[in-house]
């Protein structure tokens, strides 16, 4: 019964993997633009040498690491809340809530954003009406934080809410009656036991983030390019394919190690 | 002119040889006549370059079925006509820095001027332009062009700006937009080519090393002044709209869109010239409808269908009798695009052209395309 699954992981997935390391070797003729098979790794010594192709992909990096610790701090206390407290109808509402905007196309909630967050936008405007300067954080790499952040957040909730919901009662009770007081419950029984969620949604709001190079292009000011832009320019601006296959696998190296990290912690249970 | 006589000259002898087989001989060279249509045509354009309006009246009269395939980057245009082998699509409206790339990588074929009758009707300087003429071989046919113009929101730029020095003054850090394209490195070389003689630039699309390191160093002092790269017209004009950008490098589509939403722009052309756009159609090498192509560059080059689209999207026509078609469409339609300007308009403007190595002085010391390319994502960061 493992077969069907194995070949089709196997040959769609692994294949096109192998494939495009392995034209990570390759290279281009600059004036035809032919792919020549010739084995070499210059595209490797290129990508370490240059200064701007290390700060890309550590900027990348950094944004989905900002980005996955601002949604844990928001999708905590808020599945907590969903899980815990709410009632049966507004526990229904929250979640409709959390899941609609998954209804409309990341490209309308992009777009939404650089509305609010234009010079003359919906936020500035708020400011101005309660009397405080208005912000510039429009087109740039702030911008991208908070848009990232609220693109992805319900992928951080869901796996948050269902491990808190998980908690038995007996054992807020059992820390209850031993003593301890909310807080010291929270940090000793309740955050332990939902951390294996966090990892999870972490794994979806760090990942997409690596990823992604429409928000960058979209809402990215100057010095906002994304490894996935470089790799989107590598193919269709340059008709460089090798190098784009060799700079593809930074994030699939980053991956890999983030998600052997994230199955120590038994976050695939939680899933 | 002297090129279109040698290839008169060429054609002849094609015709004496090709007399038994008549009809097009595509082994040999060119085709000297338009046969039959194959019924179908499949077009890579931009987007306005295919509308229904000129679309629809071509298909009733030569049956031949057109598919369209929009792209949206010249870069986009070269992956299309190199992938599936190059035989999905017949024809593509390339711009001069996707022209030659496409032309050296034999991804388009040579094309018969002959074939299409309003030819001798296009401005001079399109008959045989560098981006799509080599050696007195034509490899396409002109269509329109454009100038990439500087523009400013009237009501918040004082004085107003008669120079591109504006997009590289500290003074006006975070209020500047520039196209985000590895051709705007020949925007620096252009205004390096007027503000510092001693590079010794002469063509802002062959840059030795020298100049090429001066303009991206210019372009890198420029980016800390920049709001945003600019990836789409559509961008642009939300800069402009929602105040973000005040000062820019554009087309003449953004200043007709933003002007249509009350924005008070104004476009011009600084003192130090500008770069400009110039599209081709292009026919396939692998082309399987070499026919419909024929009669489709033959049909959008008359003058009503260029008027058309001249004025649908914004751009001056090759064709020089299109003007009275488009003041019947639009009044004064003819003049806003400088449909009717003398040939030292067209000259202040330097067209795009696919960077190459080899620089016409028979060294091969220019920096190509895929040097602009990497030096421009440096730029950006």
């Amino acid at each position: 019964m493992l077969a069907p699954p194995v070949v089709w992981l196997g040959v769609l997935y692994l294949a096109a993997l192998v494939l495009l390391f392995v034209a990570a070797f390759w290279k281009v003729d600059s004036f035809t633009g032919d792919l020549q098979h010739v084995w070499n790794v210059d595209n490797f010594t290129h990508i370490f040498q240059s200064s701007t192709y290390r700060a890309i992909a550590l900027r990348t990096i950094g944004i989905a690491a900002a980005v996955t610790i601002t949604d844990a701090l928001i999708a905590l206390p808020f599945a907590y809340f969903m899980a815990r407290i709410a009632g049966p109808r507004t526990r229904a509402m929250l979640f409709v809530a959390v899941m609609v905007p998954l209804w409309s196309s990341y490209l309308v909630r992009v777009y939404a954003w650089r509305l609010i967050l234009a010079h003359d936008g919906a936020l500035n405007w708020a400011l101005h009406g309660i009397g405080l300067p208005s912000v510039s954080v429009s087109y740039s790499n702030w911008a991208m934080w908070i848009v990232f952040s609220y693109i992805w957040l319900p992928f951080m909730i869901l796996p948050v809410y269902t491990a808190i919901e998980r908690i038995p009662d007996s054992l807020l009770e059992a820390s209850r009656d031993l003593g301890a007081r909310g807080a010291r419950t929270t940090r000793k029984v309740v955050l332990p036991l939902a951390l294996p969620g966090v990892v999870a949604g972490s794994i979806f709001t760090f990942s997409l983030t690596l990823g992604d190079y429409i928000t960058p292009k979209l809402v990215g000011g100057t010095g906002s390019q994304f490894i996935g832009n470089v790799v989107y320019d590598s193919v269709g601006v340059a008709n460089n394919i090798p190098f784009a296959a060799a700079y593809a696998t930074v994030p699939l190296v980053v991956m890999a190690a983030y998600l052997l990290l994230a199955r120590r912690s038994g976050a695939f249970e939680a899933l | 002119m002297r090129n279109r006589r040698l290839l008169a000259a060429l054609a002849v002898c094609l015709v004496a040889l090709a007399i038994p087989a008549a009809g097009s001989s595509k082994s040999t060279g060119l085709p000297t006549a338009i046969g039959a249509g194959e019924g179908s045509l499949n077009l890579v354009a931009w987007e306005g370059y295919a509308e229904d309006q000129w679309v629809k009246p071509f298909t009733a009269a030569t049956s031949c079925k057109v598919n369209r395939k929009y792209a949206g980057s010249s870069d986009e245009m070269v992956s299309l006509m190199r992938s599936g082998g190059g035989s999905q699509y017949d024809l593509v409206s390339a711009s001069g820095d996707a022209s030659l790339r496409l032309i050296y990588g034999k991804n388009v074929q040579a094309v018969n001027p002959a074939l299409i009758p309003d030819f001798k009707n296009f401005i001079e300087p399109l008959k045989s332009p560098p981006h799509n003429t080599i050696k007195g071989v034509h490899y396409g046919i002109s269509l329109q062009w454009g100038p990439n113009t500087l523009l400013y929101n009237s009501a918040k730029v004082k004085p107003a700006p008669t120079s591109w020095a504006v997009l590289y003054d500290a003074r006006n850090k975070g209020k500047i937009t520039v196209p985000d394209n590895p051709i705007q490195i020949a925007d620096a070389a252009l205004y390096l080519m007027a503000t510092q003689k001693s590079l010794g630039i002469t063509d802002p699309y062959e840059l030795n090393a020298a100049q090429f390191k001066a303009a991206v160093a210019l372009l890198k002092k420029q980016k800390p002044l920049v709001k945003k790269y600019w990836a789409l017209a559509s961008d642009e004009i939300d800069l402009f709209k929602n105040g973000d950008a005040t000062l820019g490098a554009s087309w003449p589509y953004q200043t007709n869109t933003l002007k249509a939403a009350k924005v008070p722009v104004v476009d011009l052309i600084p003192v130090e010239g500008a770069t400009g756009w110039a599209d081709t159609w292009m026919l396939s090498a692998k082309s399987k409808h070499p026919n419909c192509a024929y009669k489709w560059m033959a049909w959008v080059s008359t003058p009503k269908v260029q008027a058309q689209q001249a004025v649908f999207f914004g751009e001056t026509p090759a064709n020089t009798l299109a003007c009275k078609e488009m003041e019947k469409i639009a009044k004064g339609s003819c003049a806003q695009y400088h449909a009717d300007a003398p040939v030292s308009y067209f000259n202040q403007i330097k067209f795009w052209k696919t960077p190459v190595a080899d620089c016409g002085n028979g060294k091969q010391d220019c920096k190509d395309y895929s040097a602009w390319q990497q030096a421009w994502t440096e730029v950006k960061g």
